[in-house]
């Protein structure tokens, strides 16, 4: 029976997964089969070969992204299901790892459709990258069977290794899923990233090219081309991002499936798990943009220009629009959370404090979303003196924004505080000292971060780089770990005056969760423009000339534009792998209920 | 003294936000805002609001009430009507505002701080990669104190020679020509300009002036005159120093904190 119920889904996830793995067979040989022709390029019919390049690298990003980021936290909670010997969080778990596969399939075709687009439009290129990268590819194809197979035994074997030594097996095959994924992520930023930034590093960090800078010949060892300038710095922001981009999609499915639910046990279970999302998008939020500012920092490094170019210059609106996003993420996040507090008795004792906690977040985005040089007529700027407004023109400045980040970081902690204590009483006797500790720590560490960035606008860049904004991330990351800490062991054995009333959320709060998901992948869409049109008119930075006739950077709007139908098509199909998810579930109710009627009749 | 709905209460609020930023900031406490820099905080202002009285059940059916009786309630009629022709009115006069041609050049975005190109010249001479490229007479600060005052009074006798007609005598860019240029000077006291470029990116804005600008940094309207033509290298040098150390601030380098 347990064949048939599960037998529409799987028959699909397996033949997707075929069809990947055979477009993958096909494609890879022909890539390295790639004689270095006279054809340097060839022209994509209708949208042309950057927009069909970019929209297969992108969608191929989101799914993958999805894939790699569900795997790290379903192995968790089916750990923490095993710790507390709670079905629930296993069942949770599973589900993630079901949506992994629908999503799983299109990575791989997505990949392939990309792999064909390269291949066929830009031919020369990719002569050039496999010439440099191809023993990284094979090791590539080695890397794809080693996850596809163990993410196959990791779902199909979930319902079978259930016994207690099985299980055990069963979460190393969890384990061991998380390191394919992880090193097959790691082998593609190398590709990617060297061609941004075809250089290795001396002691002191300073960029050496590894090519002969008449000839543009390769001189460099294989790792000196994977271990490039801003590798590391990708790897681990992509690694955060994944965590962070996989809960806010399972966010928005089970906000989907609760707002689609009929049953208060659907509710319950999918608000749990909206809530389950939503927690660990904002576990991956919150040091996402420390990961991001060290690459930042590492490709002003790299090329002067090039990180002018970025917050300075031709990108620099785009990172408004991107303060913009994460200001709506916060905002969003920190909303749900609140909303939680509704379905908590005991919840409203912290409700006084919410227009505070609204008013120091909203102030901070206020900053962080000013830019330095302001849209204004030619009258407001003479008005102002310039284009930089005398008072709020410090706000354009990233001493001020790094520090308002990290206020917001902590405002948004408190919020999580607080929902963790709602309902609940501790019963240590030092529970008073305890909230003056804690509070002491936050007005400490809220000083110090204040001061800290005041002092930032005096001394010299580099010093403020490379010294007052890490200090300032490890005041924030401080204060995260300590109160944890305390606030864990004063609620160890607290008191509940009330149960969280699962499913008892406002729709508006649901909307919330998906509309999370769509500025974290509309996110993703304009960080992807950023970090590859970075390389202008190159194909490898200072080595390989685009001489294609896309060989200049789209207009913001005309990005915008592109990356809007990447989200639009990425939602179709994650609403269409959605949708199949339910249309097993209620084949699923539907034979559950025929066999309860079967029993029946039986008796 | 009737008490005041919710909703009103956010009205007032709203209403506060803006006459703080409109007239307080603009006009009190500094210098007028330009209009999107209001419309963008008003709109977050609005979210924050939202947010606020959204979160619970209650207080959002509380925040509606006075919406649901004006549409609803056949006793508010009138209210209703006049608000069905003022809100309108409204949007009409701040539409026409918008799209009517004014004396004065639209609100125009601009790249302040350009990209330099990958190799520094002085007129057909390569100097070097732009990023390694330092200032020759920067050791002497700590090598020959004497050499390097001369060098930066050298600086100063160019700067007041050729630069303060437009970026003005305390380098704040409130030169005698400024108020006549769009863009306006740049205004060195602005702790955003000298600390986050390199000696040699201000030695490329410099030499080759407006002119030189790249292709991304449109429009191409600055007045900035090549100086390449009319200074030798070393006082292009000069004023570097001398613009660093008349306002305290040192230009950016790269790692030398870390070690």
């Amino acid at each position: 029976m347990r064949s048939i119920r599960n037998s529409s889904k799987n028959r699909l996830a397996l033949l997707f997964g075929l069809l990947a793995i055979y477009l993958f067979l096909v494609v890879v040989p022909v890539a390295f089969t790639q004689d270095a022709t006279d054809t340097e390029y060839r022209a994509f019919p209708k949208i042309g070969s950057r927009n069909a390049a970019w929209i297969a690298a992108q969608l191929h990003l989101l799914f993958g992204s999805f894939i790699l980021g569900v795997p790290m936290f379903a192995v968790v909670i089916e750990y923490v299901g095993m710790r507390t010997k709670d079905k629930r969080y296993d069942k949770m778990a599973q589900e993630f790892i079901k949506l992994c596969m629908g999503a799983f399939s299109t990575t791989a075709l997505m990949g392939g459709v990309l792999v064909f687009v390269l291949i066929w439009c830009y031919p020369k290129v990719m002569n050039k990258m496999t010439g440099i990268f191809g023993p990284t590819m094979i090791f590539y194809v080695f890397l794809f069977f080693g996850e596809t197979f163990t993410l196959y035994l990791y779902s199909y074997g979930w319902d079978r290794m259930q016994g207690k030594v099985s299980k055990m097996w069963h979460l190393f095959l969890g384990v061991l899923l998380n390191v394919f994924g992880t090193a097959i992520m790691f082998v593609s930023n190398a590709w990617l990233t060297y061609q941004t930034s075809p250089a290795t590093m001396d002691s002191r960090h300073k960029p050496i090219p590894l090519h002969n800078e008449e000839t543009g010949e390769f001189i460099g060892t294989l790792w000196q081309a994977v271990n490039n300038f801003t590798w590391m710095p990708v790897n681990i922001h992509r690694l955060i991002g994944n965590v962070a981009f996989g809960g806010a999609i399972v966010g928005a499915y089970a906000a989907f499936r609760f707002l689609v639910a009929k049953t208060k046990e659907d509710k319950a279970h999918y608000d749990w798990m909206g809530y389950t999302g939503n927690f660990i998008a904002l576990c991956g939020l919150i040091p996402l943009p420390f990961a991001g500012y060290w690459l930042g920092r590492d490709i002003y490094k790299f090329n002067q220009t090039m990180g002018i170019n970025m917050m300075g210059s031709l990108f620099s609106w785009l990172f408004i629009i991107q303060a913009v996003m994460i200001g709506v993420l916060f905002i969003g996040a920190n909303y749900y959370l609140w909303s939680g507090m509704t379905r908590i008795k005991g919840g409203e004792v912290y409700a006084r404090l919410r227009p505070y906690m609204v008013g120091i977040i909203v102030i901070c985005v206020a900053v962080w979303m000013t830019p330095r040089t302001l849209i204004a007529t030619a009258g407001e700027k003479a008005a102002m003196g310039g284009p930089n407004h005398p008072l709020i023109g410090y706000f354009g400045l990233m001493t001020a924004k790094n520090t308002v980040v990290n206020l917001i970081i902590l405002t948004t902690f408190l919020s999580f505080l607080f929902y963790r204590r709602s309902g609940k009483t501790p019963a240590v006797g030092w529970r008073k000292a305890g909230n003056i500790i804690i509070s002491g720590i936050f007005g400490l560490a809220v000083a110090a971060i204040v001061t800290i960035g005041l002092i930032g606008f005096k001394v010299e860049t580099d010093f403020r780089v490379e010294v007052l904004t890490p200090v300032q991330v490890l005041i924030a990351l401080a204060v995260l770990i300590l109160v944890t800490a305390i606030d864990l062991i004063m609620y160890r054995k607290a008191m509940r005056s009330s149960d969280i009333n699962w499913g008892q959320m406002s729709d508006r709060s649901q909307y919330v969760l998906i509309l999370l998901a769509i500025t974290f992948t509309s996110l993703m869409g304009l960080m992807g423009y950023a970090r590859s049109g970075l390389r202008e008119n190159w194909h490898i930075f200072g080595v390989m000339p685009d001489t294609s006739p896309d060989a200049f950077t789209p207009l913001l709007a005309d990005a915008v534009n592109v990356i809007a139908v990447i989200i639009v098509i990425f939602f179709a199909l994650v609403g269409f792998i959605f949708w199949i998810g339910l249309w097993g579930d209620k084949k699923k109710a539907k034979l559950a209920n025929l066999e309860a009627g079967n029993a029946v009749g039986d008796d | 003294m009737p008490k005041l709905s919710l909703f009103t209460k956010c009205v007032i609020l709203f209403a506060a936000v803006w006459l703080f930023l409109e007239f307080f900031i603009g006009g009190v406490w500094s210098v007028p805002l330009p209009a999107s820099v209001i419309g963008m905080y008003l709109g977050l202002i609005l979210v924050a609001i939202l947010v606020h009285v959204s979160v619970e059940d209650d207080r959002f059916r509380e925040f509606l009430r006075p919406i649901k009786e004006t549409l609803a309630d056949d006793k508010r009629r009138t209210r209703c009507t006049v608000l069905f022709v003022l809100v309108p009115l409204v949007m009409l006069v701040f539409t026409f505002s918008k799209v009517s041609t004014k004396a004065e050049a639209p609100a125009s975005v601009r790249i302040a701080h350009p990209a330099p190109p990958d190799e520094l010249t002085y007129g057909d001479k390569v100097i070097g990669p732009i990023q390694e490229v330092e200032n020759p007479f920067r050791h002497l600060e700590k090598d020959d104190k004497d050499a390097f005052r001369a060098h930066a009074e050298n600086g100063r006798r160019v700067y007041y020679q050729n630069c303060f007609y437009c970026h003005g005598d305390d380098l704040d860019g409130e030169g005698h020509f400024a108020h006549g240029l769009n863009p306006l000077p740049a205004n060195f006291q602005d702790p955003g300009i000298i600390p986050n470029f390199q000696e040699s990116f201000f030695f490329w804005r410099i030499s080759k002036g407006g002119p030189g600008l790249p292709p991304s940094a449109t429009p191409w309207d600055s007045a900035m005159p090549v100086w390449e033509d009319y200074l030798t290298e070393e006082e292009i040098w000069d004023v570097i120093i001398f613009l660093s150390e008349y306002t305290g601030y040192k230009p950016r380098t790269f790692g030398e904190a870390a070690h």
